[in-house]
């Protein structure tokens, strides 16, 4: 026998528990922010704030100018995006003298130096986010990969301010997240932190020091 | 690189009495836990929805452990339908082999490490040392840990037992060109430089895992650092390890149980980081590993599983609430215990890990105050629970049910004997007023060394008159 089965035969022997009903959770209030949207949109703002990223509010047209102002304001020399979306080729139409753009197209072993040590910043669209505990939610793809959130020190990120789910469940159900997962799915709720020297928060231990939400209010979707 | 011994305590005591003497670490725990304690309960400022979500908590993973045989292979099927491979490990030792077998054929050299706790139980840093590999911590508290040459000593916060000045002055001896600077972001940003060239030059990252979904196939993991996204998308291979109890039937019950884990675990809402990982690189995509391990560690966690109390014990979540609010571990800390799992949960974990011979001492480290139950986010009775392990290890070795490994190892002639007494005194009116008439009446003749209890205490001497003697006086006097 293989310690597979010896494991499960094991557990299959044990004597039955009491039948446990699989547990409902339809009746779990979370601690969900008021129903008006622009209520939820206030809570957000507010924790994601209080969690030390940064909130901008903007619109459909003028987004592309105030990423291009706060890489100015924070020296973002490249900045690295992911391929094959609008957003990405309105953000290259800006590629400059002083911003380099710079377009995530390769598998990354072939370039993982340069991407640790040559990146300022990163750019990615998230699919939505959580009112309830302030978070964004990313599915990275072949467009935009896993690491383009993780590696640069700076993360942009674009959120369309209709995207807004209550809580962590409901962005799950209306979602269809069960059905349908990608290789690997984010919920990000600030900078990367830590406080493990003497309970002391410090930011930007291993993955972006800074987080920048550009908060989308047009309703028109980027296809 | 650490060399960490193997893990079987020599001796409890006296590592407490150290402990306890050592005034800086003792100051350094107390201030940890009532930082934790407090944001604990800032966090949950509605007892009513505490309690509500301890209940389904509770129930999610009762359902869970009702189910597990055909929660695991489900789980097993969908990962494998994912693409990742599914191991089985019933001892350390196999989890280990199986490792080694994973990183000769990748001819790693280099294994980063996110927090991982069965990596500890497991010793697999020593037994990578032993091949050759180089395992790295990447966790900063741990990363801190282990180049100190040392373990971590909490299981969410495990470098809780140094002070920054210590940090600096271990940075300053162990990495070339760091000057001594004792600025908590200063040394965080050391830290991120080294770790950073050593993410980007792994071969293997390896992981820990918060729940595994059975319904969807999907290893769950939650930090603030960025280091498990590190571990387990930058290098070419990821293996995640875990006991075979960490699986939720549902996606949607992760949510539920993530309401509770950083609230109790560090009094955070959330954390930075739910990493949701369904399977390696698929084709197209431009990162992420290419291969995705899972090992599943029984070691001892079918014995807690076979008995329907100390079935509870696998409810665990790992949030540390125990010992954030338990009396012995503020006093101790977590090296004292000797284990991979301290506190209260290391109390009732660890003997059916390593067996009574070696795990007793931690059963017998608690008050019974409950405090560690009150705060439970699943609701595990741990005060009942080290009560029932305390009589099975001391169980008349003969009639034990042996169910548990070293069932009655503690069985001890004179302890029983005193206990029948006891019994027969407290439990029969007449024998009890004989009894403290004497007690009372020579009391002076008690023993002024009464073992362990007068080496901090004054003896215990019988009062010349009883209570019961007193109380009549009294009623005459008003």
């Amino acid at each position: 026998m293989s310690a597979r089965e010896r494991i499960l035969a094991r557990l299959s022997q044990a004597s039955a528990s009491e039948p446990q009903p699989l547990p409902n959770l339809e009746h779990w209030q979370p601690r969900v922010p008021p129903a008006g949207s622009a209520e939820r949109l206030a809570l957000f703002k507010e924790l994601m704030r209080s969690a030390h990223a940064e909130v901008h509010d903007t619109d459909e047209q003028t987004w592309p100018e105030l990423l291009l102002d706060l890489a100015r304001q924070k020296n973002v020399r490249t900045l690295l995006v992911g391929n094959g979306t609008d957003s990405v080729a309105r953000l290259q139409s800006l590629d400059s003298e002083t911003l380099h753009v710079m377009s995530y197209q390769r598998p990354a072993e072939q370039w993982r130096a340069a991407l640790f040590e040559q990146v300022d910043a990163g750019f990615t669209q998230a699919k939505s986010a959580i009112a309830a505990t302030g978070s964004l939610v990313l599915w990275p793809s072949s467009q935009e990969p896993r690491l383009l959130s993780l590696v640069p020190p700076i993360h942009f990120v674009l959120l369309e301010a209709h995207a807004l789910h209550a809580d962590l469940r409901e962005a799950m159900r209306v979602e269809q997240w069960a059905t349908q997962m990608p290789t690997n799915a984010l919920v990000i709720s600030g900078p990367s932190k830590t406080a493990d020297i003497q309970q002391t928060l410090a930011y930007g231990a291993h993955g972006p020091k800074e987080l920048i939400v550009l908060l989308c209010h047009s309703r028109e979707v980027s296809p | 690189m650490s060399t960490v011994s193997r893990t079987v305590a020599p001796d409890f005591s006296e590592r407490s009495r150290q402990a306890i003497g050592d005034e800086a670490q003792r100051t350094g725990i107390r201030g940890a836990m009532d930082f934790l304690q407090s944001k604990r309960k800032a966090q949950f400022p509605d007892p009513q929805e505490l309690s509500d979500l301890r209940d389904l908590g509770a129930a999610i993973r009762r359902y869970a452990l009702a189910n597990l045989p055909e929660l695991l292979q489900q789980l097993e099927a969908r990962l494998t339908a994912n693409g990742v491979q599914v191991h089985w490990a019933e001892t350390p030792e196999q989890a280990n082999a199986l490792m080694l077998e994973i990183a000769a054929r990748h001819q790693a050299r280099l294994m980063v490490k996110g927090k991982s706790m069965v990596s500890e139980e497991v010793e697999l840093n020593h037994a990578m040392q032993a091949a050759g590999i180089e395992a790295l911590e990447t966790d900063m508290g741990e990363y801190i840990v282990q180049l100190a040459g040392e373990k971590p000593s909490h299981i969410i916060m495990p470098a809780i037992h140094k002070t920054k000045q210590q940090i600096a002055t271990l940075f300053t001896e162990k990495l070339p060109g760091v000057s001594y600077n004792d600025n908590v972001d200063v040394l965080i940003q050391i830290g991120r430089e080294v770790l950073r060239k050593k993410f980007a030059a792994a071969d293997i990252g390896l992981s820990g895992v918060n729940f595994a979904v059975a319904e969807t196939g999907t290893l769950y993991l939650v930090e603030n650092e960025g280091n498990g996204r590190m571990c387990t998308t930058v290098p070419r291979v990821h293996v995640a390890i875990t006991g075979i109890e960490k699986v939720v039937a549902k996606l949607e019950h992760v949510a539920l149980l993530n309401s509770l884990l950083p609230r109790s675990a560090t009094g955070q809402a959330v954390e930075t980081y739910q990493n949701f990982i369904n399977g390696p690189r698929k084709p197209g995509e431009l990162d992420g590993p290419e291969e995705v391990h899972l090992i599943l560690l029984d070691n001892g966690r079918t014995q807690a599983y076979a008995d329907p109390q100390l079935r509870a014990t696998l409810q665990c979540i790992r949030c540390g609430a125990c010992m954030n609010h338990c009396p012995v571990y503020a006093r101790i800390g977590g090296h004292a215990y000797g284990t991979t799992y301290p506190g209260p949960i290391g109390a009732i974990l660890s003997p059916h890990l390593l067996g009574f011979g070696a795990a007793y001492p931690l059963v017998t480290a608690s008050t019974l105050c409950g405090a560690c139950a009150d705060v439970c986010p699943v609701r595990i009775p741990i005060p009942d629970l080290l009560i029932r392990l305390r009589n099975e290890a001391q169980a008349n070795p003969q009639a034990a049910r042996k169910a548990l490994r070293d069932s009655g190892a503690k069985h001890h002639l004179l302890l029983t004997l005193v206990w029948r007494i006891w019994a027969l005194l407290y439990g029969r009116p007449r024998f009890y007023r004989w009894f403290s008439w004497c007690a009372s009446r020579f009391g002076a003749l008690a023993p002024r060394h009464q073992g362990a209890w007068t080496h901090t205490r004054a003896p215990l001497i019988p009062a010349p008159r009883r209570l019961r003697d007193l109380l009549p006086q009294q009623n005459r006097l008003d």
